[in-house]
């Protein structure tokens, strides 16, 4: 096994150590390792941007893949999750953003960082109303601009498409 | 009488086209707003939805067996794959362990998987860039691996085998000796592969040197499988996050550094081989033993949140899960290789021939249900 492996990163730096070196950039992150895999990180919107990009830059976390962009619904917040990786250090990072504006959800595009945000985005936009500042192409991806809603919130209704059990 | 003409007497102005969403070449329903001067590429915009069928939505009423059977709706040629994918998260959050049978086999498939989905991209790669022979070749190999399927599994297309704990039923008596059989006809076969495109000259000068994408933008756009392999990025979810029995076998990730179109192409050509070598390091040692363990009727998962990455042959699919601790999931997340891949379509076609964009879209390899999820 160990021979296998020979060319691949098995050891990763441990979630202590990542969270000594974030912890210093910014004081109001919180983090918990509780009902995940991953260590996660909440941030508040306003430090979001700055957050993401020392994540990449830095050279001891270097955060280079999203890889997963998911738009949330938590009943009275929305939010963003990001799942980062490290293609060099090989570790992985979640950063959860939340907001309980639900009438004009607003966060900073990571788009700048990593180019695959932008359909990302627009998918989370397109299903979750969320908008992100600074986007380059902030419209619909999937459905037609003039749907009514935002249909991967829980509260969206639409009596004639969808089956409830 | 002058009859040259003079070049500021000549006029071009950029125009859009569709491409699709009813064309050959886009796989699929899948509009390319194409903006174009004259023969060279300006901007390609994906128009997509035309075929969403949101199934994370509809993941939120269903039960988790059940969704293991929307899965193959999406990358319809990886479909064994895609079902192990939610089969592993749900194994990992109900930390069951399954027995050694079922991972050799979920292995042994997952590449005959790969085999079968790159044996008709290699027809169909052919047949966008007009070498219409490759394409009765591609499927007449790949019609060994759907009646082995068929014999197993019962279906040819969507195969909702796996289930969480196992697999739904044992394998076919005759599974082994048919996959034998097939790893003999196409180790033969393969090598004609070869002959027939890879060394063609007009092949070659369609794709070198077309469609670059560098490393660095790869691991940006979140590039994965054969994309992101062509380009030197080593992004091979099985050889960095082993899942089944992929940490016992002995293969190698092909890396191509040139990054162009002909890249992509010789990687998957080649990762062919590997999958034929993983199935005949295990096809002679499946252990013997159970093909499921029991899991209760109504499977609820613990309160939390569950990652699982797997290696489609298009790339890494990924798939979250988000559990309040009911029968149903708060929320399904697919992170799908194609969508993140063909989100690069536009960044490395402009300024290329719009004949160069169909070569270029036909290695990035994309089923658009696995973009319209």
């Amino acid at each position: 096994m160990k021979d296998l492996m020979k060319d691949y990163k098995t050891e990763v730096m441990k979630n202590e150590a990542l969270q000594n070196i974030i912890s210093s950039w910014i004081p109001e992150l919180e983090f918990t390792e509780e009902g995940s895999e991953f260590l996660t990180i909440s941030v508040k919107p306003e430090n979001l941007h700055q957050l993401m990009n020392q994540l990449k830059s830095n050279k001891e976390t270097n955060f280079d893949y999203l890889f997963c962009l998911t738009g949330m619904d938590w009943g009275k917040e929305l939010g963003v999750v990001y799942h980062l990786e490290s293609t060099t250090h090989r570790h992985i990072i979640v950063v959860k953003v939340k907001t309980t504006d639900r009438d004009n959800p607003e966060f900073d595009t990571v788009c700048d960082i990593w180019k695959t945000a932008e359909f990302h985005e627009r998918e989370v936009f397109d299903f979750f109303g969320i908008k992100f500042n600074n986007h380059p192409n902030l419209k619909r991806l999937f459905l037609t601009e003039d749907w009514d809603g935002y249909p991967l919130r829980k509260d969206y209704v639409d009596e004639i498409n969808m089956v409830i059990k | 009488m002058d009859t040259t003409i003079k070049n500021s007497n000549l006029k071009s102005e950029e125009y859009f086209i569709n491409m699709g969403p009813q064309h050959p070449a886009t796989h699929g329903v899948l509009r390319l707003l194409l903006t174009i001067d004259g023969e060279i590429i300006k901007k390609v915009e994906p128009d997509l939805g035309y075929i969403h069928r949101s199934i994370e939505k509809m993941c939120e009423r269903d039960s988790y067996q059940q969704i293991v059977h929307l899965t193959d709706r999406m990358d319809y040629l990886s479909s064994h794959i895609n079902n192990e994918a939610v089969c592993l998260t749900v194994e990992k959050a109900l930390e069951l362990e399954v027995p050694e049978r079922v991972k050799v086999i979920r292995t042994i498939i997952g590449e005959l998987t790969r085999i079968a989905s790159h044996t008709l991209w290699w027809g169909v790669m052919g047949m966008d860039v007009g070498a219409l022979t490759t394409y009765f070749y591609g499927f007449r190999d790949r019609e060994m691996i759907n009646d082995i399927f068929e014999e197993t599994c019962g279906a040819r297309l969507t195969m909702n085998y796996n289930i969480p704990g196992g697999l739904m039923f044992d394998i076919h008596p005759n599974f082994v000796k048919r996959v034998k059989d097939f790893i003999a006809h196409f180790k033969t076969k393969l090598p004609e592969y070869d002959t027939l495109l890879s060394g063609n000259v007009i092949f070659q000068k369609r794709t070198k040197g077309v469609g670059i994408l560098t490393k660095e933008d790869a691991i940006s756009f979140g590039a994965s499988g054969p994309v992101g392999r062509g380009s030197g990025y080593s992004c091979d979810v099985r050889k960095h996050h082993p899942y089944s029995a992929l940490d016992k076998v002995k293969f190698k990730e092909i890396l191509k550094t040139e990054g162009d179109t002909f890249a992509r192409y010789q990687v998957r050509v080649e990762e062919m081989w590997e999958s034929l070598s993983i199935i005949e390091q295990l096809i002679d040692n499946i252990p013997e033993g159970d093909y499921k363990v029991a899991t209760n009727a109504v499977i609820k998962l613990p309160k939390g949140e569950f990652y699982q990455k797997v290696e489609t042959a298009r790339g890494e699919l990924g798939v979250y899960v988000v559990s309040t601790g009911t029968k149903n999931p708060y929320r399904v997340k697919f992170r799908s290789p194609g969508f993140s891949n063909i989100s690069l379509l536009n960044h490395i076609t402009v300024g290329g021939k719009i004949g160069d964009l169909v070569a270029t879209m036909a290695t990035l390899d994309i089923v658009v249900p696995d973009i319209d999820r």
